[in-house]
């Protein structure tokens, strides 16, 4: 039996478009089976990571794969929640994947033209001129505060549940639906991406540019490319944060939300799409555990609002001592220490 | 004994008087026979109901104070009897005053927490994000803590009520005061640049003519340099400035305009006017250099008892309450609109009766009106308006830069129509210190 599964396993590996495609498959029919035993909130958070995993897996791609740092990716997701927004207010039933692609679009197009700037710098610059785009992006709102309603921002309406669906069908529940299955299409995109002849690039231009040129790679265009691939998902994300939210304003959009995506793919594990996942999990889940604990002890108010992000800080701190490499890095090298000792113990025990 | 010592056993023995006579008067009417859980976040013997509060970030300076404030009430009343013997339980969130912090909060508290409704939440365009999801899902949105007249829209949200007066009308009647009062004198304006703002500015503007102001002013939450606009207000020579601004900024302008040594009449609307909170960010913002004394003379409105008026009966009661439920608040305006917000919701459930639905407490609201609060004026609600407080009167902060004294009789009026001299008496707490119907 075993070895029959590893041979259809071993099949699918020469096609990563049906190995990654059976993946998005089997995690979609978990999440679609699973949304109907859990709650109404667990739905939202479920949404939640979904729009997190998605913008987290293009910066994963721009930072871990191809070694330009960004700070200021929510500027993107800015981008594309706006896009979404202001599509929404001119009409209100348009459909959700016209809203999406166009916003998608909207993001790359900003990514192309940020990513031609970029691609001249290198390491501190870089993170400084993204880091201003974080911060610059979103006064834009303020400024033309007649086209984006400045800090009151742009309500936006949810997604219509589909009437076949029922009535009781509960709009947490199709959030949830939307957001998974336009982070599975994003990961298996990206997951081909990855293995064909541009991932080769990206990680060649990363690893050695001089080599990377010696082999016939133009690295600028590389890493515009990186730049706009990265900015599209960013501008998913940013779309489904809009839905997300239910408003679009520049305090959605502030630089700590570039910093929360930059941890996510650091505590996750830079470079990998799984790890993208994990960093979304901690970004969601954190801030409820951390306030909970805080509302634990009973401490001055002073002391207590601020605890939240203290803690949130030490595990961050604490997590990149124990996994340097990631969640996503630390358990792929326990599988490998496991593996490895189920090997030698079958190796002793068929020797003896 | 020093005399303060004196007073202060006084007080206590006070206290402890009202305490004891609360307790005989309530123990008669609480008990949870016939209680049901009637509605979502009601047991036969508890009620929650959830908020989001700026307990963090640029609006927390004194903001922060008001959530604990209703919460040391609702332990007062918790301790006498509760709510048809219900506990009242408090979940306050922190939104950081971030817009878009709201929304995942607000769905905690009514999705996970299960909360019977959102009370107090705080902040015009924090709240504004989640109206609509409320109401669509059909949770009672009780005294939001903003005067956006945002809240008044009973066709679209039928479950959203106010509380405290909206920014029109105390732009009408701070307007009216600076037009009276101050008149000949070039007027400024800084605001907040979204509806808190913009909503107050409707309401100067329908009391002075446009030709007085000569200098419109704005700021935003996320700039805490607002250097250029109080230069440009000194520039075009305004010697009355009025603001509509959260405390923090507030401060941030006193303080500005002292470095330039520009000295207007400042006008400032109540959320942003409470002289201890603003005396402290003043001390904090300076490192010490400036203090309470730029307040002194400042003109503002309030709605409800002066805060530093120890012989108002109110102000006694709340106070008391205050010292023993919650020893480290101090004691200032946000806290007394902590306190006087839950009273008001104490009022709001009994009068709903024994087992209130989440429909019952809000068809009360719109049929019987809530008397013999706190409040200066009766509340506007009905089946068409769901109006808070219906007016102010205007107030001057004394040398001291603590102490409030009222100017003017009190008035009351609409967002559109005149303003008018309130004629009705002053309330006076009941002896148990809980509202009775």
């Amino acid at each position: 039996m075993g070895i029959r599964w590893g041979s259809i396993w071993q099949a699918l590996g020469k096609r990563p478009l049906a190995r990654h495609g059976l993946l998005a498959v089997i995690v979609a029919a978990a999440v679609l089976v699973l949304s109907y035993q859990v709650s109404a909130y667990t739905n939202y958070e479920v949404a939640g990571v979904a729009v997190f995993a998605t913008a987290a897996a293009g910066l994963t791609v721009l930072t871990g794969v191809n070694g330009q740092i960004s700070l200021g990716h929510g500027a993107l997701m800015a981008v594309g929640a706006y896009t979404t927004s202001l599509l929404l207010e001119w009409q209100t039933n348009l459909p959700i994947v016209l809203v999406m692609a166009a916003s998608v679009a909207a993001a790359a197009a900003a990514g192309l033209l940020f990513g031609v700037a970029a691609s001249r710098l290198r390491g501190p610059y870089l993170a400084g001129v993204t880091l201003a785009l974080a911060l610059a992006l979103p006064q834009l709102a303020l400024h033309f505060a007649s086209i984006f309603r400045g800090e009151q921002g742009i309500p936006v309406t949810p997604p219509s549940v589909p009437g076949w669906l029922g009535a009781s069908f509960s709009g947490e529940q199709w959030l949830a639906w939307v957001s998974v299955a336009a982070a599975l299409v994003t990961m298996v995109l990206l997951a081909n991406l990855l293995r064909s002849w541009v991932g080769r690039s990206l990680r060649a231009v990363r690893d050695d540019e001089v080599a990377a040129v010696l082999a016939g790679i133009h690295v600028g265009r590389t890493q515009v490319m990186a730049f706009v691939i990265s900015s599209a998902c960013a501008g998913l994300g940013g779309s489904l944060f809009a839905y997300w939210l239910g408003l679009t304003a520049p305090g959605g959009f502030s630089v700590t939300l570039s910093l929360q995506l930059l941890i996510a793919i650091v505590i996750g594990g830079m470079g990998s799409l799984v790890g993208a996942v994990w960093g979304a999990i901690f970004l969601i889940l954190l801030p409820d555990l951390t306030g909970s604990l805080a509302t634990a002890f009973n401490l001055p108010s002073s002391i207590g609002n601020n605890l939240p992000l203290a803690i949130f800080g030490a595990v961050l701190v604490l997590a990149m001592l124990a996994f340097p490499r990631g969640v996503q890095g630390g358990l792929t090298s326990l599988g490998g220490f496991g593996r490895s000792h189920w090997r030698q113990r079958r190796t002793r025990r068929e020797s003896g | 004994m020093k005399p303060t010592k004196t007073l202060k056993w006084v007080g206590l023995a006070g206290l402890t008087a009202v305490l004891a006579a609360g307790s005989a008067t309530v123990s008669a009417a609480s008990g949870t026979a016939g209680n049901r859980a009637s509605a979502p976040g009601i047991t036969s013997n508890s009620i929650t109901i959830g908020s989001t509060q700026p307990l963090t970030g640029l609006a927390a300076p004194g903001y922060d104070e008001i959530a604990p404030a209703s919460k040391a009430y609702f332990e007062y009343v918790n301790a006498h009897g509760g709510v048809f013997g219900r506990k009242i339980k408090y979940d306050y969130l922190d939104d950081g005053y971030n817009p878009s912090q709201t929304p995942p909060l607000t769905r905690q508290l009514v999705l996970q927490d299960n909360v019977f409704g959102i009370f107090s939440a705080l902040g015009t365009p924090t709240h504004l994000s989640v109206v609509s999801y409320l109401n669509a899902e059909k949770v009672p949105d009780l005294f939001v803590s903003s005067g956006c007249n945002c809240w008044n829209n009973v066709a679209k949200d039928p479950w959203t009520f106010g509380w405290q007066p909206d920014y029109t009308i105390e732009g009408k009647i701070l307007g009216q005061y600076v037009k009276q009062h101050l008149s000949g004198e070039q007027v400024g304006y800084f605001y907040q640049d979204d509806e808190f703002g913009i909503d107050g500015v409707k309401g100067l503007d329908n009391q002075l003519s446009a030709s007085s102001v000569v200098s419109r002013q704005n700021y935003v939450t996320t700039n805490i340099n607002i250097g250029a606009q109080i230069a440009a207000l000194q520039a075009a020579g305004a010697k009355v400035v009025v603001l509509f601004s959260v405390p923090a900024f507030t401060a941030l302008a006193l303080l500005t305009a002292a470095t330039l040594n520009y000295h207007p009449t400042w006008v400032v609307s109540n959320v942003g006017s409470d002289p201890k909170t603003l005396g402290g960010l003043l001390s904090s913002f300076s490192k010490g250099a400036a203090g309470g004394a730029l307040v002194a003379g400042m003109i503002s409105d309030a709605y409800l008892p002066v805060v530093s008026d120890s012989s108002n009966g109110w102000i006694k009661l709340f106070k008391g309450i205050v010292q023993k439920y919650a020893p480290s608040l101090p004691w200032d305006g946000n806290v007394l609109y902590g306190v006087s917000q839950a009273y008001t919701l104490v009022q709001a459930l009994k009068a709903a009766g024994r087992n209130p639905t989440r429909a019952s407490v809000v068809k009360i609201l719109e049929t019987r009106k809530l008397t013999g609060g706190p409040g200066l004026v009766p509340f506007g609600f009905s089946k068409k308006d769901h109006l808070g407080y219906q007016g102010v009167e205007v107030v001057k902060t004394g040398a001291d830069g603590v102490t409030q004294t009222p100017l003017t009789s009190i008035y009351v009026t609409g967002n559109q129509g005149k303003i008018t001299v309130y004629k009705g008496k002053a309330t006076k707490p009941g002896s148990s210190g809980v509202p009775s119907n």
